[in-house]
């Protein structure tokens, strides 16, 4: 099993979103986030007085996937979200090692 | 249908009664009188009805004028203030506004109205009005002769209201409620009240209409509503110093949106705070009213424009702010001034203001947080100077010679001397609102403090001074 986690523009949740479904990812949790990386922010002047705003709002999806599943996600995430200019995001992805139901005690991919 | 139909033919009767009684009445009554007395009579009868309806006319808009001046305070002012604190301060904002609502409104009653509009010497009103004694349904004729004295008192309280409430905005986010309640009190009783007698009050020493030492021309209280107050608002950002990280720590307004509403419920309000200085219904009412409006809207473009030269973005709080700086400047000038005129007023003061509050206050570092002087004071000084240059008689006849002809009232109408008692009169509220403040300062502080602490500034004023939270996320379902 393999979390991704992709941190991605606000505007471009709709379509990542419907691009995994499109793929078959079944649960995803989503969060509103802020946060900046090479991108610096931006200024707000309000009444003649400078703001540097270096925290930018962003959307980070959470997910955890089958194996067989995380290549075609990445590429669908990084398809749909990408406008080609910086501010775009990341996807990290990482090693889980069980995963249970609460539910009934399942585990495994079974769980997912 | 079948109620309708006999509602209709029972009072078709009721109708044709009257109307037979009356001819019968009259049949007997008119060979008693003669044709002249009861020309005279019905004469006598006809002018006051007449005057009754003026006298109603001119309540029905004055009354309006007092419930549109309150809603200045809450929640035009309210809105727009705490609009542009951060989000642990928006209650605390509102309730500095909202509590002079209520405090001012006793004050008024006991002996507020006394002391500023009350028969007294050149500098306060007398006791005679305590408890609004002799204040009832019969006008006051040196004031406003055609309404109750009663609608002259209520909304004169108004003013009274949203005065100190815009000093607010250079305390913001800082001081303790309970300093802030002793000291609006005091200043309401040691600055307002002084200065709403000399300007407006019978024998008042700057009073232009009622026989004054040096006549201003104040309309609807550029001195003493908006010098007093702008100023007052300085020297407490002053005296209070600077809010905890300022100028470092970013501190922008957490809601635009509630500043915007605000703004809009001013500019409304605002139509009752000058027209309705005419105190009637007439047509220094619309010209006032023309005024105020051209003057706002010239302001908004004016400060807005001016941001889009210097930032390349006109900005909604630029555009608002402008509003709001036109209709300060125009305040006392609305009732003297016509239309091309106030327009020209207004586009100075968009200008001006936003030059005071984005260079001068970065320049000089002090901390008027919400920009109380800078739009306030600084605009109600070019307001009330600009008057003495651009008011004329055709709008207002307010000086006249011995025969009732109106004299020459501003500088382009020839009457240089105006300016200097314009000047006289801006110079007296700086002196009386720094001096006043300071006192009131000074002595708040000796005794309960006016700071909250620094643990409590962090906290925000909600929290620490109301035990509540403007915006609860975490309500269970």
């Amino acid at each position: 099993m393999t979390k991704i986690e992709a941190i991605i523009q606000n505007s471009k949740l709709e379509a990542v979103k419907a691009a995994l479904q499109e793929i078959g990812v079944e649960g995803m949790t989503v969060l509103e986030v802020r946060g900046h990386g090479r991108q610096k922010g931006h200024t707000e002047v309000y009444r003649g007085r400078e703001y540097s705003v270096d925290l930018i709002p962003k959307t980070k999806l959470e997910m955890v996937l089958p194996d067989a599943l995380v290549d075609k996600a990445e590429q669908a995430i990084v398809n749909a979200a990408r406008t080609g200019k910086i501010g775009d995001g990341k996807i990290f992805r990482s090693r889980v090692d069980d995963a249970i139901r609460i539910r009934n005690d399942e585990r495994g991919e079974g769980a997912l | 249908m079948h109620n309708r139909k006999r509602l209709l033919s029972f009072s078709l009767t009721a109708v044709l009664v009257l109307f037979l009684a009356q001819f019968l009445c009259a049949q007997t009554a008119a060979p008693a009188a003669s044709p002249s007395t009861d020309t005279a009579a019905r004469l006598a009868k006809l002018e006051q009805q007449t005057a009754e309806a003026k006298s109603s006319a001119d309540n029905a808009w004055m009354l309006t004028s007092s419930a549109l001046v309150l809603m200045m305070t809450g929640p035009g002012l309210a809105l727009f203030y705490s609009g542009l604190v951060r989000k642990k301060n928006v209650l605390g904002t509102m309730m500095q506004s909202f509590a002079l609502m209520a405090i001012i409104t006793v004050l008024w009653g006991l002996f507020g109205y006394s002391l500023s509009f009350g028969p007294g010497n050149s500098f306060i009103g007398g006791f005679k009005n305590l408890f609004l004694n002799g204040v009832g349904a019969s006008p006051d004729a040196d004031y406003a002769a055609t309404i109750p004295a009663q609608t002259f008192m209520v909304y004169q309280l108004m003013f009274a209201i949203i005065t100190p409430g815009l000093i607010a905005g250079a305390f913001a986010e800082r001081m303790k409620f309970s300093a802030m309640v002793v000291f609006t009190i005091l200043w309401s009783i040691i600055v307002y009240d002084p200065m709403a007698h000399m300007v407006w009050g019978k024998g008042g020493l700057l009073n232009a209409a009622l026989g004054g030492r040096f006549p201003t021309l104040d309309f609807a209280g550029g001195t003493v509503v908006h010098i007093t107050s702008g100023v007052s608002a300085l020297v407490c950002a002053l005296y209070l110093g600077k809010r905890v990280g300022y100028p470092k720590q970013s501190m922008p307004p957490h809601s635009v949106v509630l500043s915007f509403i605000g703004a809009c419920l001013l500019w409304v309000g605002w139509f009752g705070f000058n027209a309705g200085s005419a105190l009637a219904a007439g047509s220094l009412a619309t010209s006032a009213f023309v005024a105020t409006h051209f003057a706002s809207a010239a302001a908004a473009i004016g400060w807005a424009g001016a941001e889009w030269i210097r930032n390349g973005k006109p900005s909604v709080l630029g555009g608002i702010s402008g509003a709001v700086a036109g209709l300060v400047a125009i305040t006392p000038a609305s009732g003297f001034v016509k239309p091309m005129p106030a327009l020209l007023i207004g586009l100075i003061a968009g200008v001006f203001c936003y030059a005071m509050v984005a260079k001068v206050k970065a320049k000089f570092g002090y901390d008027d947080s919400l920009d109380a002087f800078g739009v306030h004071g600084a605009g109600g000084t070019l307001g009330a100077i600009l008057t003495g240059v651009f008011a004329v008689a055709a709008v207002n006849p307010i000086f006249k010679d011995a025969q009732g002809n109106p004299l020459p009232t501003g500088l382009l109408e020839g009457n240089a001397h105006q300016l200097l008692n314009q000047l006289i009169g801006v110079v007296i509220s700086w002196v009386i609102a720094i001096v006043g403040t300071l006192l009131i300062l000074k002595f708040v502080d000796v005794t309960i403090g006016l700071r909250i602490s620094e643990e409590e500034e962090a906290q925000g004023l909600d929290l620490s001074q109301h035990g509540e939270e403007g915006y609860y996320w975490e309500t269970p379902a």
